[in-house]
């Protein structure tokens, strides 16, 4: 099937527009807004702090806890409150995605806990939660080799795209999902899941085309968090 | 900071951010910010934050009510919101903010639940009203109530197809309010009686009065804490919730 | 061939390149990675000599060597009581590092009980969880009476001001005494409770407003006039 053009007429290559804000939460240690498209992320990092009870500490490093949750209002057909297996995976992806690039043998028997919370959806909601989660971290002055960045890519059709909206995740024909976050330095890969069918010439491309997408969205992140400073060092 | 600090201040007739005991911190409501849901707002009172949004169902009406449709209520106290905050079902604290916003909804007959019948006795709508902590810095009460009826006030009807609902799709015909009742929340500390208290003074707090006001006339109520008020105080706090009253209800016109 | 990437006083966010070469040497809140030294906090650059080091200017309290902080005793332990100083680990004070000779076998809790606050000097940390604390100095000790504020600890230089300038104006007007604990725990007393809620508010302010232009004159001003 040939998809020839992207509703919102996008190229294949491009995102949506992309923003963030940095420090959306006060009473959190790091919070930051990331929004792509009409998907909407916020997060909350708070800790290292106590962890309890005391049988979950881990002596060699701090756990990192992971929570990932969609507001019943962020979809179209409410979502009952609460968790469900989907964002119980989401959840444990997520935080597999941010643990590599924590120093996390510096707080032994601590937790540092990460809230995402979705307030709205279009579809790329759970790489739209580590992008918001990664400056969350940074803001609340957790030690980081790195930022994670994440974006949705896949095939829709029979062409390759990055981010995905609603409307391409569930085309008609065959859609194959593949949320990739990276690192921002070394560009590894920290998450990657994929729900589909494709070659592996193409999952590459794929790839590649995430890579490009990460960057972009690794600046913004950028920008986000550098702007807590902007007026402190002034003042 | 303890609680004995704050109780000082009181005793000085003086609250930690400097308002004065009748005072609420600066309030702001915006409307529609999740576009998915039949209506939404968020609201925020000094730094404390909650989204609100209402989805809308069809169900069955009950047997006692078959020309009546309902609303369901929910509260989701998120430890994004707040440190003191577990993960979990919601917990009693969530529960009672849930059903004293339910209770001025209600009692009020804000929305007419004749109005949310679809075929008597088969078929009428359910709003289900979900609020969400965002930053808790006390008074997620008033908050929480606030939102919720600006969220209300801009819903608009989803779109119903052979009797069932096409997610995603919206009508043009708005919810209509018979009553805007708002809501407010106080805490006594010795002698002081604080309206729109931050988590310092709930903290500090013996006792929280609730109560839910429209064009003078009270709806709702609910009173927590471990201390009593006197009858006295209770005047006070409701001749202050009537006199305040338009002061909230332009908040809630002039959202967007 | 060394080379600074960055300047001082520049903010940097964690992964970003601050040095090449091996003449700079990672100081805290970098790291190094082969020839490369990186941040590895959101902060500001600082190069003192070959050390290049990043301020990190928000998150929680990280104890240094040399801070006074004050804290609460929660817990009393052998030879030892423990301390939280507002990090995820306790703090240890050393039945060795108190003023008062201490007979072996003594009660611990009959000098420093638990809930009691103490202005303290952090000695050693060891890999930020390791934290030892002492009351043998100028000013450490117990502390009695007043009132304790709690800031967020990276707008504790703010409040003390270059050279400890605002916390000695707001000293000077509001007539208290005040320790302005790194950990972000201030300890207040005046001679009246007005004074000391003057005090209170001044620094809450300072807070508040740490980042506008213009503060000193602002605070001045605040002090001369009330808030």
């Amino acid at each position: 099937m040939v998809y020839s053009k992207r509703e919102d007429g996008r190229k294949f290559d491009e995102l949506r527009e992309i923003s963030a804000k940095v420090g959306v939460i006060k009473r959190a240690d790091g919070s930051a807004m990331f929004q792509i498209g009409d998907t909407i992320a916020i997060a909350a990092a708070y800790g290292p702090r106590e962890l309890h009870p005391k049988f979950l500490q881990n002596p060699e490093r701090a756990v990192l806890r992971c929570n990932y949750d969609m507001a019943s209002f962020s979809v179209t057909e409410r979502k009952k409150p609460g968790p469900s297996r989907r964002s119980v995976e989401i959840s444990l992806v997520t935080e597999k995605a941010l643990a590599s690039v924590i120093d996390l043998e510096l707080f032994p028997n601590t937790v540092i806990d990460v809230f995402i919370q979705i307030i709205q959806a279009n579809a790329g909601t759970r790489c739209a939660g580590i992008s918001a989660a990664a400056m969350a971290l940074a803001h609340a002055g957790i030690p980081m080799r790195d930022m994670v960045a994440a974006v949705s890519v896949g095939k829709v059709g029979d062409k390759i795209v990055i981010d995905l909206d609603k409307h391409e995740e569930d085309f008609e024909e065959g859609a194959t999902d593949i949320p990739v976050a990276l690192t921002a330095r070394n560009k590894e890969i920290t998450l990657l899941q994929l729900d589909g069918e494709v070659t592996k010439d193409e999952l590459m491309q794929a790839i590649k085309l995430a890579r490009k997408g990460c960057e972009e969205i690794h600046n913004v992140q950028t920008q986000a968090l550098k702007e807590v400073y902007r007026e402190d060092k002034d003042g | 900071m303890d609680n004995e600090y704050i109780i000082s201040l009181v005793d000085q007739g003086k609250r930690l951010d400097g308002r004065k005991f009748d005072q609420h911190r600066e309030i702001s409501v915006e409307i529609n910010i999740s576009k998915n849901s039949e209506g939404s707002a968020r609201c925020k009172i000094g730094d404390t934050e909650v989204l609100v949004g209402v989805k809308m169902d069809v169900g069955t009406p009950y047997p006692d009510s078959p020309d009546e449709g309902s609303i369901v209520v929910t509260t989701e106290l998120s430890p994004i919101a707040s440190p003191d905050f577990e993960l979990g079902p919601p917990g009693v604290d969530a529960v009672e903010i849930a059903r004293i916003v339910d209770r001025g909804i209600r009692e009020s007959k804000a929305v007419d639940f004749k109005k949310l019948c679809i075929i008597p006795g088969e078929k009428c709508w359910i709003f289900f009203i979900d609020i969400y902590s965002i930053n808790d810095d006390g008074n997620l009460i008033d908050a929480s109530a606030l939102g919720t009826l600006a969220a209300l006030k801009n819903t608009r009807f989803a779109k119903l197809e052979n009797d069932k609902v096409v997610f995603g799709d919206f009508t043009d015909k708005k919810v209509e309010l018979e009553k805007t009742p708002v809501t407010f929340t106080f805490v006594k500390i010795k002698s002081g009686i604080l309206l729109d208290p931050h988590t310092r003074e709930e903290k500090a707090a013996e006792a929280r009065l609730s109560v839910a006001v429209h064009n003078g006339k009270i709806y709702a109520m609910q009173k927590g804490g471990d201390k009593g008020f006197t009858e006295s105080e209770i005047e006070v706090m409701l001749d202050l919730a009537i006199k305040k009253e338009k002061d909230l209800k332009k908040i809630i016109e002039k959202a967007k | 061939m060394s080379k600074l990437i960055i300047e001082e006083r520049n903010v940097v966010v964690p992964g970003e390149k601050l040095a090449t070469g091996m003449e700079y040497l990672p100081g805290n809140g970098t790291f190094r990675e082969g020839e490369e030294i990186y941040s590895c906090q959101l902060g500001l650059v600082n190069v003192s000599g070959r050390f290049i080091k990043v301020i990190p200017l928000t998150g929680k309290y990280g104890p240094r060597e040399g801070d006074i902080v004050i804290g609460k005793i929660s817990d009393v332990s052998f030879g030892m009581w423990l301390v939280d100083v507002g990090c995820a680990y306790s703090a240890c004070l050393n039945v060795r590092e108190v003023p008062e000779f201490i007979d072996k076998g003594a009660d611990l809790s009959n000098y420093y009980d638990f809930n009691e606050v103490i202005i303290a000097q952090v000695i050693k940390v060891v890999r930020s969880k390791d934290i030892n604390l002492t009351l043998k100095g100028q000013g450490l000790r117990k502390i009695k009476g007043g009132k304790i504020i709690e800031v967020t600890s990276s707008k504790v230089p703010r409040i003390i001001g270059k050279q400890g300038s605002m916390i000695s104006m707001i000293k000077e007007h509001t007539k208290c005494n005040i320790v302005v604990g790194q950990n972000g725990k201030i300890w207040i007393k005046g001679e009246s409770v007005e004074d000391e809620i003057k005090a209170t508010e001044v620094i809450l302010k300072i807070e508040h407003e740490s980042h506008t232009h213009g503060l000193t004159d602002a605070i001045k001003k605040a002090l001369e006039e009330g808030i």
